[in-house]
């Protein structure tokens, strides 16, 4: 029986781990389980699903909603392009809502989609096996498949997608959900090395952890985002020495800001991490048999390591779009809030519709700013979003407008965001005490509430997410259980929203209306 | 004409409430005369659940509430302390430290039922919550906690006592107050008795854990211990009671359910789940107070005012949950209230469970053709922990286990 649990819904009540303390496991509030549990746990497994106090654990994909009615349109051909996480929920959602045409997934990996988040957690453990993380399997939704050959083109005037094998899918509606790689080591032959990974496949996670059940001397993580600290507390789990080096003043600054990134690096540091911040590595260094051997950081100081992994971040795959005329670009897939693509000139389209972490859209609680998001409930969500927009007409399509959540697990700790952490100018802690990492912290940006973060405090957060949703003001004036005495805000200590760019990656030509069109340029600043 | 609420209230109604809780959702939020806002739909409780703004500590309520308890366990403490205390309490109960104590309970419990229902065998009519739904819970929570079996008769009286004092609204509340503690000092007595005992001599129980547990936060006080202790002690059976009664009797009130379970004995898993949405034991949250001025289902609930969730509604709201009037064995995605949620979420949810399955599993397999003599029976008073005083019935045998 395949098991997920939808992490951004669980509040840590731990009633899993009472009726299947095999498959389920918690730190205070840090969820971890088995997803492909053997079978003689399946009576437990349906015992804890049935459990669940917020519905969290997943044997099927389970409809969220009963279908909205007859859809406008129950016929035609419609084209998943990824065949992940999202790709699949779209796949899966289309049919709940009553669509019966043919729906054909398009994945560059072979095999079944699969989930991600327990690659950086359980399975480099050891507790789950790399290729045991499949999703549950979907509904039979009766969708072709086209696995293993990634899409090379799309032509939207023409309606097809062109794959890497030469093949041509046609289409009446496609949804772009190719999703994101890891970003890699930029010197090619220091990230050649044995010993240098990066972390993002099924097949990345598997390597990685024969690489650290053998026991390495010690482990170099390239920076403190999610997953470097998912894997450094790995590391330490594992009782593995670990050096974290992070460009930024603390880990996890670029998430959450430097008041929360403090907390962090209390906690990785109270579990041996030798952490270096203000830091970057300036060489991966080799030993003649093309075996890492170290590095060398900026700051002049070396480290011995012959496990390395790069984890500094993610590149959107989007290259394949290029010539296709749509807003695509290093930044994601230009959308509108319900997922339908925008062209390079800033025109909705009417059958391209984006979702997943390549998806960039306007945000009205931040100002219509557009983002994208890599989590995991973004790319259920908007996918559901998208699906069921595909298949509806104008009157009912529904706007993405949830407040973002996310979540992560590292050193026993549950980590919950909600709303957007970086669109804020300052912080306060308003329950529990930063010093016993219990507590829930609230953004502020201007006056109004726009995120909140929790450790090992998730059941408190849908209050605070109806508070950034009702634009509440910040700092919280009102009167509260848990509020300790001398806290009050701080600066956020968040990194610069807007990054100046290298250059430009748009110019505009032509003179009329009739004429004018913008233009995207490329590398090599040709348009 | 008195309010819904004031009907619910009314022992006489007990025995049907749920046509009175439909006409309480009419309004979302209802202040009652003596200020006390009752709320009873589901988005709105759940809500109220995870307000930090609401308080479950009574010494929040302004001085006219009569004299405050002495010492709060942590159901009636807010966090910090709360989390602190059912973090000791849970470190000798369930996960992260013990968290296969509920599940190795399993054959103890298995056991149990069946010698209980063994005692049924030879006879034609019995009642189920004094024979079953009774001693069963009761002997699960003396094994935990380290409570001498023998001693079980003592503390009934105790524990009946101290529910019957329970109650929302506070016009007679200080002399319930008062009622109810004399009956929990005697219980405090003896508890505290017993953890010098397992003070001196420890064993593997909660009780032994709670005396000698320090960890890098501390341990419990003997303050501490005793309230933990009394509150375990009733609340550990007082509910399963209930929802073991509402179990069978809802069985046998829809006897193709019976049926269904009997073909299909996995069937009870998604059963207690559906009794506990359909015939919650804990019908009314009764004891919070808003810190803060509280917007929520279009009423502002003042700061200070005593805030009734009535639970037993939500789980019945049809915006919530589609034909909540019908109990349905199979009903998907199954979000009830039975349990609270937030913080306060119930701490013995995992033993009530285990307790309820195993023991209407084995009653529906084994008892032949079993029928209600009364229907409605006798129920308690007590409108926040509803349910039969008795539950008599007949039946044509009872099955080898």
């Amino acid at each position: 029986m395949r098991v997920v649990v939808d992490l951004t819904r669980c509040q840590g009540y731990g009633q899993c781990v009472f009726l299947a303390p095999d498959v389920f496991t918690m730190r205070e509030e840090a969820l971890l389980y088995d997803l492909d549990p053997a079978a003689d746990q399946d009576d437990h497994v349906r015992r804890a699903a049935a459990a669940c106090p917020v519905q969290a654990i997943h044997l099927d994909w389970a409809a969220r909603r009963p279908p909205s009615g007859r859809p406008a349109r129950r016929e035609g051909r419609i084209v998943v392009v990824g065949a992940s996480l999202a790709g699949a929920r779209a796949a899966e959602v289309l049919r709940r809502e009553g669509f019966e045409g043919t729906i054909t997934l398009i994945g560059d990996e072979a095999g079944e989609p699969y989930d991600r988040p327990p690659l950086s957690k359980q399975v480099l453990t050891g507790q789950v096996a790399a290729g045991h993380t499949l999703l549950p399997r979907l509904r039979d939704t009766g969708a072709e498949w086209l696995c293993g050959v990634p899409a090379a083109a799309l032509d939207v005037a023409g309606k097809r997608v062109l794959l890497a094998d030469g093949r041509e899918v046609p289409f009446d509606r496609v949804l772009l959900a190719t999703g994101t790689r890891a970003r890699p080591w930029p010197e090619p032959a220091e990230a050649a090395l044995e010993g240098v990974h990066t972390l993002r496949t099924v097949a990345d996670a598997a390597r990685l952890r024969a690489a650290l059940a053998a026991g390495p001397r010690r482990v170099l993580i390239l920076g403190a985002g999610f997953t470097g600290s998912e894997i450094a507390s790995v590391c330490r789990e594992l009782d593995l020495p670990v050096t974290v080096v992070e460009r930024a003043a603390t880990p996890l600054m670029s998430a959450l800001g430097g008041v929360i990134g403090e907390v962090a690096a209390g906690l990785q540091r109270a579990h041996g991490v030798d952490l270096r911040c203000g830091v970057t590595v300036a060489a991966l260094e080799g030993d003649p048999a093309g075996r890492l051997r170290g590095a060398r950081l900026s700051d002049g100081s070396t480290v011995e390591a012959d496990v390395a992994v790069v984890a500094l971040g993610s590149v959107r795959n989007v290259e394949w779009l290029q010539g296709s005329g749509l807003a695509a670009g290093p930044w994601g897939v230009t959308c509108d809030a319900g997922c339908r693509a925008v062209d390079l000139n800033g025109l909705v389209t009417d059958d391209v519709f984006v979702a997943g972490d390549i998806a960039r859209f306007p945000h009205p609680l931040y100002e219509y700013q557009f983002m994208s998001l890599e989590h995991w409930g973004n790319a259920v969500d908007q996918a559901e979003i998208a699906a069921h927009n595909m298949v509806s007409d104008q009157a009912h399509r529904w706007p993405y407008l949830a407040a973002p959540v996310f979540w992560s697990s590292q050193f026993g700790v549950n980590i919950k965001s909600a709303g957007v952490p970086t669109f804020a100018d300052e912080i306060m802690i308003t329950q529990g005490s930063a010093a016993e990492r219990r507590f829930v912290a609230v953004y502020g940006y201007r006056g109004r509430v726009t995120a909140a973060v929790t450790f090992d405090q998730a059941m408190w957060l849908e209050f605070y997410q109806r508070l950034i949703e009702g634009a509440a003001p910040f700092p919280p004036d009102f009167r509260h259980v848990d509020r300790r005495a001398g806290d009050g805000p701080v600066s956020a200590r968040v990194p610069e929203r807007v990054v100046p760019t290298a250059g430009a990656t748009v110019v505009v030509t032509g003179h009329d209306p009739a004429e004018r069109r913008a233009s995207l340029l490329h590398s090599g600043g040709t348009a | 004409m008195s309010s819904p609420f004031e009907q619910i209230l009314d022992p006489a109604r007990r025995a049907d409430p749920y046509p009175l809780f439909d006409r309480l959702r009419d309004t979302p939020v209802a202040r009652q005369p003596d200020g006390t806002y009752v709320v009873s739909t589901y988005r709105e409780i759940v809500s109220l659940l995870h307000d930090p703004r609401v308080s479950s500590d009574r010494r929040n309520l302004g001085s006219d509430a009569g004299e405050a308890p002495r010492d709060p366990s942590f159901i009636g403490l807010d966090p910090p302390e709360h989390d602190r205390l059912r973090r000791l309490a849970m470190r000798h109960f369930g996960p992260p430290h013990a968290a296969r104590t509920v599940e190795e309970l399993r054959p103890e419990m298995l056991a149990i039922a069946t010698r209980l229902i063994d005692g049924l065998a030879g006879r034609s009519r019995a009642d189920i919550v004094d024979e079953v739904a009774y001693p069963l819970p009761v002997a699960v929570i003396c094994r935990l906690l380290g409570v001498p079996e023998e001693d079980e008769p003592r503390f009934h009286a105790w524990a009946d006592q101290a529910i019957e004092t329970l109650g929302p609204g506070e016009q007679d509340r200080a002399e319930r107050e008062r009622a109810r503690r004399e009956v929990l000092t005697e219980l405090e007595n003896y508890l505290a008795g017993l953890a010098e005992d397992r003070r001196r001599a420890p064993g593997t129980d909660m009780l032994s854990g709670f005396v000698t547990y320090h960890g890098p936060e501390g341990g419990m006080t003997h303050r501490e211990v005793v309230a933990t202790a009394v509150l375990l002690l009733i609340a550990g059976h007082e509910t399963t009671i209930n929802l073991i009664a509402n179990g069978l009797l809802t069985f046998l009130r829809h006897p193709g359910l019976l049926d269904r379970v009997r073909a299909e004995p996995g069937l009870i898993v998604p059963a207690v789940e559906e009794l506990l949405r359909y015939e919650p034991p804990v019908q009314l949250i009764s004891s919070r107070i808003a810190l803060a001025d509280i917007e929520v289902g279009g009423t502002t609930i003042p700061a200070g005012s005593p805030v009734v969730l009535a639970v037993a509604a939500g789980s019945r709201d049809p915006a919530h949950t589609p034909d909540p009037g019908l109990f349905l064995l199979d009903r998907p995605r199954n979000e009830h209230l039975g349990f609270g949620g937030g913080a306060h979420y119930c701490f013995g949810a995992p033993l009530a469970r285990l307790e309820t399955q195993i023991v209407l599993g084995e009653l529906v397999r084994r008892l032949r053709a079993p029928r209600l003599v009364a229907d409605p029976p006798p129920y308690r008073p007590s409108a926040v922990l509803r349910g039969p005083r008795h539950l008599v019935i007949d039946y044509a045998g009872v099955d080898p286990a």
